[in-house]
């Protein structure tokens, strides 16, 4: 039987009094909203944070505010389940209802926050293993450890992002607000994600994801597309998320390609977006768009999947992608 | 002689908290890291809801809080202060069998029986929430459950007859439901 270790748990019911809590705990403590991600990882001693901050009742955090014309603020403790039924979300903004809907499975989306998803630690198949087994490998650099086993002679850590939020945010130039004793400010989503499986996030630990901001969207559209092994449960082990603003002749006056669960980080094509960019929509452009995807999908062998397979379908899924939005 | 054991030092440390569990308030008192299915099963004996993977990738301990199917293997208990929480024990009200547990039972449902309380809590809450949900929405809403033995088919036939039930209608299970395909 897996148990949690000891810690100290608070429920604050303030913003400022979560971030106070925290700078209280330093080091050792953390934030906590579902507990889906959180709560198997100290099971299996991958975080063993001595206190832990829950940030569910916090009223403040628990809103969404706004429409399409001026852009919608999400408060990150709302869960899954509600943003996949919030009828502003889907009526305004649904790629992000639909995406929510591919996490896992009801059971964990009722639990599981939009703010929790967003800031997923990043998993690999050496890392996502109890306490004994990752002790019978001699750990990895990620925890415990000084050497990354899914390629040995790295520097660094190539766990991979594994929430399906998160290219659809960063295609979608969301923003978030991070809150901390010593003040505010905000990150764009895709300032907010680093390349490295250990620290990859531009958050400073104590620092609690208050807000999530979307732009307003001036006619955009966006779809998302998930590859995984089962039609529940499983997270993605390639996830594209696609947005093309088009004119009324059809030449694409914007265009963002995402590749979520091939790396450390979501990887932002640009070569792919520039062959987009000033053209029409043709299969060409679209097949060349889907090359430049596949060129910069970069996967390992620590997820479900062969990881040639997983790179080949970054083709097919972006041509999809397209195809829904053309 | 009957040795005492003293007072253990970490029951100074035990969490107490109150909240309705089936419909009746508790009071009960635990180490305050023990996860909802741990306070159940421990410390208010309920061993009903059952303890699978521990990690969220199952569905066996689902447990309904405020009405909603959660997981109770990933659920702190001090979370349930003032909650309303629903185990299997509290599906059958004065003895009455839920109908759902009732076609569980007839349609053979339930094979090894361990993912069954998981099961029927979820559909319960689908059910209440939709009382006419198609094939797919309830596949939809059972597939955080997993079942090892009876390969689903039986257990949303059993779902599609209680809502049957529940919704006024005389439904029996189609012949060959019971007796198989000719």
């Amino acid at each position: 039987m897996m148990r949690l270790p000891k810690f100290e748990y608070r429920v604050p019911r303030e913003i400022s009094e979560a971030v106070k809590m925290m700078a209280d705990a330093g080091p050792d403590g953390m934030f906590v909203a579902g507990g889906t991600d959180l709560y198997p990882n100290m099971k299996r001693r991958q975080q063993t944070p001595k206190t832990v901050i829950s940030v569910t009742r916090l009223q403040e955090m628990r809103a969404i505010r706004g429409d399409a014309e001026t852009g919608i603020v999400i408060g990150p403790s709302i869960s899954l389940t509600d943003i996949c039924n919030h009828p502003v979300i889907n009526r305004d903004y649904p790629v992000v209802a639909e995406a929510a809907r591919l996490i896992s499975t009801p059971l964990l989306r009722n639990m599981g926050t939009i703010g929790g998803n967003l800031l997923l630690d990043t998993r690999c198949n050496y890392y996502d293993q109890n306490y004994e087994w990752r002790k019978g490998i001699n750990f990895c650099m990620k925890k415990d450890g000084d050497i990354c086993w899914v390629a040995p002679s790295s520097p660094k850590c190539w766990a991979v992002q594994s929430a399906d939020l998160v290219p659809v945010m960063v295609a979608l130039g969301a923003r978030v607000k991070l809150v901390s004793t010593l003040g505010e400010r905000m990150v764009t989503a895709e300032g907010l994600y680093n390349d490295d499986g250990i620290n990859y996030l531009h958050k400073r630990p104590d620092e609690l994801l208050t807000e999530i901001h979307l732009p307003p969207r001036n006619g955009m559209k966006a779809v998302y597309k998930k590859l995984r092994r089962r039609g529940a449960f499983d997270f993605p082990v390639l996830g594209v998320a696609a947005t093309l603003d088009r004119a009324e002749d059809g030449t694409v006056r914007d265009a963002r390609l995402i590749l979520g669960g091939v790396a450390p980080a979501p990887i932002r094509v640009k070569e792919a977006e520039g062959i987009l960019v000033g053209h029409k929509l043709d299969q060409e452009r679209m097949a060349a768009a889907a090359e430049a995807c596949y060129l910069k999908a970069r996967p390992l062998d620590n997820t479900d999947f062969l990881m040639n397979w997983r790179k080949q379908m970054a083709r097919p899924f972006v041509l999809r992608a397209l195809e829904e939005l053309r | 002689m009957i040795k005492i054991k003293p007072m253990a030092e970490d029951k100074k440390q035990k969490a107490h908290i109150r909240f309705v569990l089936n419909g009746e308030t508790v009071e009960v008192a635990f180490a305050p890291h023990k996860t909802l299915l741990e306070v159940l099963r421990e410390d208010l004996n309920l061993t009903g809801t059952k303890h699978g993977c521990e990690l969220g990738e199952c569905g066996t301990c689902a447990v309904l809080v405020d009405g909603l199917p959660i997981l109770s293997c990933l659920a702190l208990g001090l979370d349930m202060e003032g909650r309303e929480v629903t185990t299997i024990e509290g599906m059958a009200e004065g003895g009455c069998l839920h109908p759902l547990q009732v076609t569980f039972a007839d349609l053979g449902a339930a094979q090894c029986g361990y993912c069954s309380p998981g099961f029927l809590l979820t559909a319960k809450e689908l059910l209440e929430r939709n009382p006419a949900p198609t094939r797919d929405e309830i596949r939809e809403a059972l597939s955080g459950n997993l079942c090892r033995c009876t390969g689903y088919i039986k257990i949303y036939e059993a779902v599609e007859l209680a809502a049957a039930r529940m919704r006024g209608e005389e439904a029996e299970p189609a012949r060959e439901i019971i007796h198989g395909y000719e």
